[in-house]
């Protein structure tokens, strides 16, 4: 109910929202818990495990019970907190877990055979038979226990993820932090001041004392105005700091203005952090304590001050703490009914109106159906029923510690406030000031604020000038702790999970007695509020329960995130194209227009084949691009192959260290081909080098292992051979390469060279600078497919061009572009090896390259490639495979058996690495590691492929299926 | 004769002008690696006419911008420097030269890259090679509202993909 002429509202700015598809009227800075409690709504969701019915607690992030789903179809959000939810016209929000409707829910029955379902009632009760688990109990309890669903729509990525940076974080915007960020500010600190709530102000808007001889809030807006002025300050309203991490890195979770969906997630790193993030007020574990009506005194004084909502036409007020008993004086002077104040003291502040104040008192029972309607209660002079719709309770106040513990500390137990207080520097460079460290006055909130940030200035070297303090309340903190009423009913503890205080007692009792034992065997604590407001409660039931103090009790770890955040949050801008960076070749756009489908190599999109007219399959278009490289020409981008331009006097000594074979032999006009091992012996990659002029190569890598090489070539340059004067750098973006394949490969090179070409001064293994069309390029004649063949490179602005003028020669002389299938068969028949082969496991023996290793020079490898295991010739060797029947099916992954051998892994000899079927040879083909391979040349081997039910008979070959003494390359 | 047409790496995608701030390609003269070789650095500076750029900086003569870009290595944009005391490798080609200009460029930087890029911390002259997004890149500030981004050329479209996306999300209310 709505109280006239309280609150920070504008009783003139009416939205409309729609809660469980009732129309209702609320004013515009109200959450939705605000507008439901002054509509006299109560009844806000059902509770995880028995669907008891639930009420909002709190006022704050903390709500365990009134959890709501907000918006429809891809934006729909389940679990939202209806106290964070702000209102906005046309806000649609409903109830989650219940069925068919929030006031009659069907699965209530639950509640009524709640004795089965007790703390651990899984371990104990699903056991058998076994089968039932995933057939009926599973299926069940999902059905029966859950919290919001998700809409199964992908919903629109729009949230955003932005990098921070400032000298002094401010976590919180209650008096603590705003006098931090204040004093900060002023000494012209960079300073950025998160808070989650959408006005800052913290609970000098929630209560009656003000600060500085006016309203709190008024001061607060006095505040912000002059925070508001500073260049150097940014305020972050709606901001929840979720996380502390290394290097005083901080993330947090903005939400958007009230309708707008998306979020921000900030990771920001602060030179120093001041957590001024307040308390949270924790209840009393008594029979009945879940019904709705039953809440946190603060958030009833916070409804009425912030918010003008009253929680209910008569209140009582329970309470272990002085402070509470504001709540009765704030309700009566708001023209409520006060019923009583219970306090569990036998000392008790006096009244200060009409309502009998109770000493050693505790509630014993609530009635009420779906809202609570009277508490039965014992008290110093005997037990009565009142009849009441909201119960205010207060069990002291829980600094919030977490940031302080997110680094593995735990925090420290203080008896006389009866609260857990963060530990000293437990996060490197974060300090703790006002309730958040146990400072409960407002005037201790002000002074330690200013404190803790004159202390980050001092250590960042900024001088500030010192801060008057406002005049503000600075009244003891009277508590005496008090956690549960004992007698018959359940007394809840964590009202999210639905854990009570038996449930604590029968873990300890079943020997959970570890804090964490028992939180695993209860689920206290595991909901999405975390046991914000019952993990301490619950913790202090367990010592009680095991005869320990709280403090030997200890508690859970804290983790990060401080309040849920959507993974659509973290993930913002990775769906679709933004899940991983794309790189493009100069051919991209003509191999779409020519219909090549694209496969992704590492990042790189290529081409797989070009498919032509009357072609159905990928297998069509492949065989004939094949056969076109062989009678004719083919032509394909190379563009994504590794090159690395290396310059120095020492850069073949450089070469020669991390290839394997000698490159300072190598003339200018001249290609070598390479082998580069790891320091393991372990063959790292290939490719060629060549040399463009003396002390000048370009090397060449494979395409996914270019990263990989040049990381490699700079911790040897800088690390391993420091004495060495050379440098290199990729180039591998500055030129489209395209390779040209074919017997009539040079045929179509001269139709574009300016100044063509022969055998005789472009023999194989020469490169040289060319002219092409007036551009400067560089040629090489390497072959990869076994063919006469060439690479051209150009700059790659002119690669587009190129690449068209090629295929359209290539076409005219029978050929064309083909992609990397035919690519890939062309060099299966060739035996020549991709990482398919040289996967991290394979020495230059396995690959039949042993003799590569040049005897008099040392390279990196040689000495551990020597190791035994390596060298031992009964290690698999690469050879070629190929099926009696040429159409049998093989597969690369498939293993290899001795022909009687039983296929099972004591017998096994080695493994498929790539297969294809040749065009040329009209056979299937397969590359394999065979044990001894190199000496069973003519022998057979079973293929078999367990996953695929491939069994095949096959001869064992050389490697090189075609053309073995390299013919074609020449001439 | 057959004539090879030239393209600029993100020819096509820009420029674009999202709520004040401009993203457009720019096309140096030339881009030349400079790499001076061990202990070279003053020789190359003699030759090159002006200091080659400390590490994080930038040096300028008259068009010439010479951008720090890695241990022992900057990119010149423009006119090529003729020196022996360093390798020099053309890379003309090999980048894609983005200028976002207008006010308030280091908030789309905030999005993608992971170092302050605010005026204060990153004033002009200064440059350094980071992410912008999931792309490596040189981010250099050329004057209060003009910073400048070199991807790599094949990564040009994603860099715009996601600079664009940025840009549009630097301007919503917080």
């Amino acid at each position: 109910m709505r109280v006239p002429g309280r609150g920070l509202l504008n009783a003139a700015q009416q939205v409309r929202f729609n809660f469980d598809g009732v129309a209702y009227d609320g004013l515009a800075g109200d959450s939705l818990a605000s507008a439901l409690l002054a509509n006299g709504v109560r009844l806000m969701g059902r509770s995880f495990k028995y669907h008891r019915p639930r009420g909002v607690v709190t006022a704050g992030s903390d709500e365990p019970n009134a959890l709501v789903t907000v918006g429809r179809g891809a934006a729909q959000r389940p679990n939202a907190r209806a106290p964070m939810v702000e209102l906005f016209e046309g806000l649609e929000a409903v109830s989650q877990n219940r069925w068919p409707s929030l006031a009659v829910d069907a699965m209530q029955v639950n509640d009524l055979v709640s004795p089965f379902l007790s703390a651990g009632f899984y371990y104990k009760t699903f056991m058998w038979p076994r089968a039932f688990w995933e057939k009926l109990y599973e299926p069940v309890i999902r059905r029966a226990a859950g919290l919001g669903a998700l809409s199964g729509v992908a919903a629109a990525d729009e949230s955003d993820k932005v990098f921070g940076f400032c000298d002094l974080l401010v976590i919180g915007g209650g008096p603590a932090g705003l006098m931090a960020a204040l004093v900060a500010g002023r000494a012209g600190a960079d300073v950025i001041l998160a808070d989650e709530r959408d006005r800052m102000g913290g609970r000098l808007l929630d209560e009656k004392e003000g600060v500085g001889g006016m309203a709190g809030h008024a001061w607060v807006a006095g505040v912000l105005d002059e925070l508001d002025s500073l260049p150097n300050l940014r305020r972050l309203v709606r901001c929840t700091v979720t996380g502390a991490y290394d290097g005083g890195t901080y993330g947090a979770v903005q939400r958007g203005a009230p309708g707008v969906a998306h979020e921000t997630f900030w990771r920001i790193a602060a030179r120093r952090a001041v957590l001024c993030a307040g308390a949270l007020e924790r209840g009393i574990a008594f029979p009945g304590n879940d019904r709705p009506g039953v809440m946190m005194a603060g958030a009833v004084r916070g409804y009425l001050h912030r918010y003008g909502v009253a929680a209910g036409r008569s209140v009582a007020v329970f309470a272990n703490n002085d402070h509470a008993h504001c709540t009765a004086r704030d309700m009566a002077a708001a023209g409520l009914r006060v019923a009583c104040v219970i306090d569990t003291r036998p000392e008790a502040p006096a009244s200060t109106g009409d309502w009998p104040v109770y000493t050693e008192g505790a509630v014993t029972g609530t009635s009420g159906r779906l809202g609570l309607r009277s508490i039965s209660l014992r008290h110093a002079g005997g037990q009565r029923d009142v009849f009441v719709d909201t119960l205010a309770v207060s069990g002291g106040w829980n600094p919030a510690v977490h940031l302080t513990c997110h680094m593995g500390a735990r925090p420290v137990w203080r008896d006389d406030i009866a609260a857990f207080v963060p530990p000293e520097a437990a996060v490197p460079g974060l300090r703790v000031a006002g309730a958040a460290a146990g400072v409960f006055t407002t005037h201790g909130a002000l002074s330690t604020g200013v404190r803790a940030a004159h202390d980050a200035l001092d250590d960042l070297g900024i001088s500030a000038t010192p801060a008057d303090l406002p005049e503000a309340e600075d009244a003891a903190c009277c508590i005496t702790a008090f956690w549960q009423v004992p007698g018959k009913g359940r007394a809840w503890l964590d009202l999210q999970n639905d854990v009570t205080t038996k449930d604590v007692a029968l873990a300890a009792r079943e020997n959970f007695r570890s804090v964490e034992h028992m939180k695993r065997y209860t689920t206290q604590g595991m909901a999405t509020d975390q046991g914000k407001g019952s993990n301490v409660t619950a913790l202090a039931v367990l010592a009680d329960a095991t005869g320990r103090s709280i403090a030997a009790t200890g508690t859970t770890t804290f983790r990060p995130p401080y309040t849920p955040v959507a993974i659509a949050t973290l993930g913002a801008g990775g769906s679709g194209v933004g899940f991983a960076p794309q790189r493009f070749t100069t051919s991209h756009a003509a191999s779409i227009a020519m219909g090549a489908p694209m496969v992704e190599v590492g990042l790189w999109y290529r081409p797989g084949y070009f498919p032509r007219r009357g072609e159905t399959t990928w297998r069509q278009s492949c065989d004939r691009e094949v056969a076109m490289v062989r009678g004719a020409v083919g032509v394909t981008d190379v563009s994504t192959l590794g090159k690395i331009d290396i310059q120095g006097p020492d850069a073949a000594a450089f070469l020669d260290f991390v290839y394997t074979n000698r490159f300072s032999t190598l003339q200018p006009g001249r290609v070598r081909y390479g082998l580069m091992l790891r320091e393991d012996g372990h063959v790292m990659d290939d490719g060629t080098s060549a040399c463009l002029s003396p002390g000048h190569y370009l090397m060449t890598t494979t395409t996914a292992g270019a990263a990989a090489v040049i990381k490699h070539l700079d911790f040897v340059a800088q690390v391993l051979r420091r004495d060495l004067n050379l440098r290199f750098t990729s180039v591998t973006e500055h030129w489209a390469q395209f390779a040209i394949a074919g017997p009539k490969a040079r045929h179509l090179l001269n139709t574009l060279l300016d100044d063509p070409i022969d055998n005789a001064t472009f023999p194989f293994m020469a490169c040289g600078a060319v002219t092409l069309a007036g551009v400067k390029g560089r040629l090489f004649r390497i072959s990869f497919s076994g063919e006469h063949a060439y690479e051209i490179a150009v700059p790659a602005r002119h690669g587009a061009a190129l690449f068209r003028l090629l295929v359209a020669q290539a076409e005219t002389l029978g050929g064309g572009a083909y992609g990397m299938e035919a690519l890939n068969v062309l060099r299966l028949e060739k035996g020549h090896i991709t990482h398919a082969e040289i996967d991290g496991r394979s020495t230059a023996g396995d690959i039949g390259m042993a003799r590569m290793l040049a005897p008099q020079k040392d390279c990196i490898g040689k000495v551990m490639a020597a190791r035994p295991g390596l060298s031992d010739p009964a290690r698999p060797r690469l050879v070629g495979l190929r099926p009696l029947d040429p159409t049998a099916p093989v597969s690369a992954g498939a293993h290899l058996f001795a022909p009687g051998a039983a296929a099972v892994r004591e017998y096994d000899e080695g493994y498929v690495t790539s297969v294809g079927w040749s065009a040329t040879l009209n056979s299937n083909l397969c590359l394999a590691f065979l044990t001894r391979g190199a000496d069973r040349i003519g022998e057979q081997v079973r293929l078999v492929d367990a996953l695929r039910g491939h069994d095949t008979l096959c001869s064992v070959t050389d490697p090189v299926a075609h053309d073995p003494k390299g013919e074609r390359l020449r001439g | 004769m057959v004539s090879l047409i030239a393209r600029t790496p993100a020819e096509g995608l820009l420029p674009a002008t999202i709520a004040g701030l401009t993203l457009a390609e720019v096309t140096p003269l030339a881009i030349t690696a400079v790499l001076p070789f061990a202990g070279q650095d003053d020789a190359v500076s003699r030759d090159m006419g002006f200091t080659f750029p400390a590490p994080n900086r930038t040096t300028a003569q008259g068009d010439t911008l010479a951008i720090w870009a890695g241990r022992d290595m900057a990119l010149v944009l423009g006119d090529p420097p003729a020196t022996r005391h360093a390798a020099m490798v053309d890379q003309s080609d090999a980048w894609a030269v983005l200028d976002l200009t207008g006010q308030g460029g280091d908030k789309v930087l905030a999005r993608l890259c992971p170092i302050d890029t605010r005026p204060a911390a990153f004033p002009p002259g200064h440059t350094a090679r980071s992410l912008l997004g999931h792309v490596q890149a040189s981010i250099t500030r050329l004057s209060g509202d003009a910073l400048r981004l070199i991807v790599p050329r094949s990564m040009a479209q994603t860099a715009v993909h996601d600079l664009t996306r940025a840009m549009g999300h630097a301007q919503r209310q917080m």
